[in-house]
């Protein structure tokens, strides 16, 4: 009797903490998705028949497609600025995956004289701060062309050389590949180089895909290196520098319904592709973390 | 004490190698023959006498390389970088034509003076490699051992070498973008390059520890309160930005995990998205959503809450809330995906034992989840900790750090972190001297926090004891 009522208050008291649990994530998806279904609907207001800029609501009062149609007119550079972000990221995908590999592999498999130096050497030049060589690098960018006309290369050029710094989370997981597999592979007369494309490239294929899937994102969402290396000159920009400018300069001409349509069209790609690949980058995450 | 005597020990074995060094190189000129004691001048000769035709070669050309760029180009630098030039390019109006007499840079003296000091280091090194190799030849062929050939060398590159082929780009590429644009900025924190020394026409020159007092000078004109101001929130943010995060985020992975909720792969995916889509579009997104004519002003206004806009923007405390506010609307489901795979590891018996001895929910997360949270994800909090002190983005994109004030140096705001006032210092002010001194000041408040923390990390270790 005693033990019947004891389970039917626990089963209440879990109802009851589900039910809470319930609200809080119902609330929870409301805050969350807020700013994106705002973003979309916005970006559906008609610059012609209503306002660009900032208006009281927010569900348009007529449907249309002007914003859309604005970012592939003549007038506007948009898919210009579209294919140099993609350009950018293609291109910094594939070297920085190439460059981490590089090291995570040297650094997990090999053991040589200095490798604890250049561990805790590079571990140190991380903390300075990244802006502060923007300066230099601009001016050692300039002496090979690589600025305004030439931002793109320049912009991948500078990603891609630093980039083997960031080998902690690859590092990381091929330490967790079991080195008996190189030993009998040596026995059997491979070399390193044999070993690395034939038995541990496969076994990496999540890490790289992590790699590779944040190595593409980022250039999404550079500003400041971006917008400094392509100063002044229009072409060069990238989704993100544009789309802030006229979110910042342009906007009392109500190009505010455009950047919303402009974030649109940037960030379905994105979407799509991050969750596609969502599997890898938890597991890169979680490992990350674990590791440190 | 045992870091001191740590010190000295290294100290005393850094000399003991240079010793050796020195008494091996001596060695290989006394013991060696004519061969060896010319490559001393002349890289890679002993090589090349002996038949090792690509070292031979390449310690060669690396020799003519180096002499070609120190004649041509690095000497000159080289030589002026203790003044950093001292003539300014200026427009002669003496004659008829106004002509411009071309002088010295200091910027280029100062970036390829560094440069040319690394290529001497590298060069240096170069050099004693080769010494030591022909010391190796000589070794070699005294004990009748066989020399290796020039398709050896190369085959070793991708075996016993092959870490050193795989390092080498990597490593140009950092020392190339990294530590010379570093050195070269630490150097200008030692000069008066701000918007009055632009050379070519204004050259700058070094000014010992003056920017240095002057960060730290509380006088009107001086750096200091502003910098202490700045300083204070930017490590007040990232106290919030980090455990905030933290715990709500693990707070929000341990709802969804609980038994019982259905749909779990929904919640985190609507999560997930703020991970997805680009920052800086839900940004600035936001910063028009809470500006005074925006989204939230206008319904708040309509639904009669509030009879004026609040500034959110514009009010320094408001501001500040509502960053790390929209921060945690950024940080969690990130720290929610970390956590729930983590929690996962967590063996289940553990919490089915503590359920029998009576423990309820919120012991349960006490004595074994958070510990072995704290305990996994460790490094995990500093770096995370470290990250929010140069959190440019979320700062830089929604306020700029804004609102200013007339009681701030330099441009800065009260939301400013160290990392967005140094980028304002060198875009909008070119104010070089101060923008260097701050990275400086980031770079030893990151390292020092770093330093303390590990420290603490291995107690943190001991609560594993649980397990």
């Amino acid at each position: 009797m005693a033990k019947e009522t004891k389970t039917r208050s626990r089963s209440l008291h879990n109802k009851v903490s589900n039910g809470i649990t319930y609200v809080v994530l119902i609330i929870m998806s409301i805050i969350w998705l807020f700013p994106f279904v705002g973003l979309v609907l916005q970006s559906f207001r008609s610059y012609a028949t209503e306002y660009g800029g900032m208006v009281s609501y927010i569900i348009p009062k007529a449907f249309s497609l002007d914003n859309y149609t604005y970012l592939f007119s003549e007038e506007c550079s948009f898919v210009r600025w579209y294919t140099n972000t993609l350009t950018i990221a293609f291109f910094v995908a594939i070297l920085n995956t190439f460059m981490v590999l590089c090291v995570s592999f040297a650094l997990s498999r090999s053991r040589f004289k200095g490798r604890k130096f250049l561990m805790q050497f590079w571990l140190i030049l991380g903390m300075f701060p990244g802006f502060l060589t923007m300066i230099c690098l601009y001016f050692l960018l300039k002496q090979f062309g690589l600025t305004q006309a030439g931002a793109i290369p320049g912009l991948i050029l500078v990603t891609v050389a630093s980039s083997g710094m960031q080998y902690y989370v690859c590092k990381g997981y091929l330490d967790t590949i079991p080195k008996a597999l190189d030993e009998s592979a040596r026995i059997d007369g491979a070399s390193n180089a044999r070993i690395a494309l034939t038995i541990i490239l496969p076994l990496a294929k999540p890490i790289i895909i992590y790699t590779a899937l944040t190595a593409f994102i980022a250039p999404w969402c550079d500003y400041v290196f971006a917008s400094y290396v392509a100063f002044g000159y229009g072409d060069s920009y990238n989704v993100a520098v544009a789309l802030t400018r006229w979110v910042w300069t342009n906007d009392y001409q109500g190009f505010y319904t455009r950047f919303c349509a402009g974030g649109v069209l940037v960030a379905i790609p994105v979407t799509i592709l991050f969750m596609c690949l969502q599997k890898y980058y938890v597991e890169g995450v979680t490992g990350g973390a674990v590791k440190g | 004490m045992g870091k001191e005597n740590k010190l000295s020990a290294n100290v005393k074995r850094g000399l003991s190698n240079t010793g050796k060094d020195i008494k091996e190189i001596g060695a290989t000129f006394t013991e060696g023959d004519w061969k060896a004691k010319l490559s001393f001048l002349v890289m890679g000769f002993g090589q090349l006498m002996h038949k090792q035709f690509l070292r031979g070669i390449l310690f060669l050309a690396i020799e003519i390389l180096f002499i070609y760029y120190m004649v041509s180009f690095g000497a000159q630098y080289l030589s002026k970088i203790g003044t950093l030039g001292t003539q300014a390019t200026y427009t002669d109006k003496s004659g008829v034509i106004p002509v411009t007499v071309y002088g010295d840079n200091s910027f280029l003296i100062l970036l390829y003076g560094i440069l040319t000091i690394f290529v001497v280091v590298a060069f240096i090194y170069l050099w004693r490699v080769n010494v030591r190799q022909n010391r190796d030849i000589q070794k070699r062929l005294a004990a009748g051992r066989h020399l290796p050939t020039g398709k050896e060398d190369l085959h070793s590159l991708i075996n016993e070498n092959f870490h050193k082929t795989l390092l080498a780009l990597p490593n140009i590429g950092v020392m190339v973008f990294i530590v010379i644009p570093i050195i070269f900025m630490i150097c200008i924190a030692f000069t008066n390059y701000d918007a009055e020394h632009q050379p070519p026409s204004a050259l700058f020159s070094w000014v010992g520890l003056v920017n240095f007092k002057n960060l730290f000078s509380l006088g009107s004109a001086g750096f200091g309160s502003t910098f202490f101001n700045v300083l204070a929130w930017t490590l007040v943010w990232a106290f919030f930005a980090t455990f905030l995060n933290y715990f709500l985020g693990m707070g929000v992975a341990i709802l969804i995990n609980k038994k019982g909720i259905k749909f779990k792969k929904l919640w985190r995916t609507i999560l997930v998205l703020t991970i997805a889509i680009p920052q800086f579009i839900s940004l600035l997104y936001m910063y028009k959503m809470f500006a005074n004519d925006g989204l939230v002003n206008n319904y708040l206004l309509k639904l009669g809450l509030i009879d004026a806009y609040i500034p959110f923007w514009a009010n320094a405390t408001y501001a500040r809330i509502l960053i790390i506010l929209i921060n945690i609307w950024i940080g969690i489901p990130y720290m929610m995906l970390m956590a729930t795979g983590i929690l996962m590891n967590i063996p289940e018996d553990l919490y089915e034992s503590a359920k029998i001895d009576g423990a309820n929910g919120f012991q349960m997360f006490m004595k074994i989840t958070l510990p072995y949270m704290l305990f996994v994800t460790g490094p995990y909090l500093l770096t995370s900790y470290t990250g929010n002190l140069n959190n440019f983005n979320v700062i830089y994109l929604l306020t700029q750090g804004k609102p200013t004030s007339m009681s701030l140096t330099g441009g800065a705001g009260y939301t400013d972190l160290l990392i967005t006032w140094l980028y304002k210092l060198t875009i909008n002010d070119t104010n070089y001297r101060m923008a260097a001194v701050l990275g400086i000041m980031v770079f030893v408040v990151t390292a020092v926090i770093s330093l303390v923390v590990y420290r603490i990390l291995p107690s943190v270790k001991d609560e594993e004891g649980f397990q």
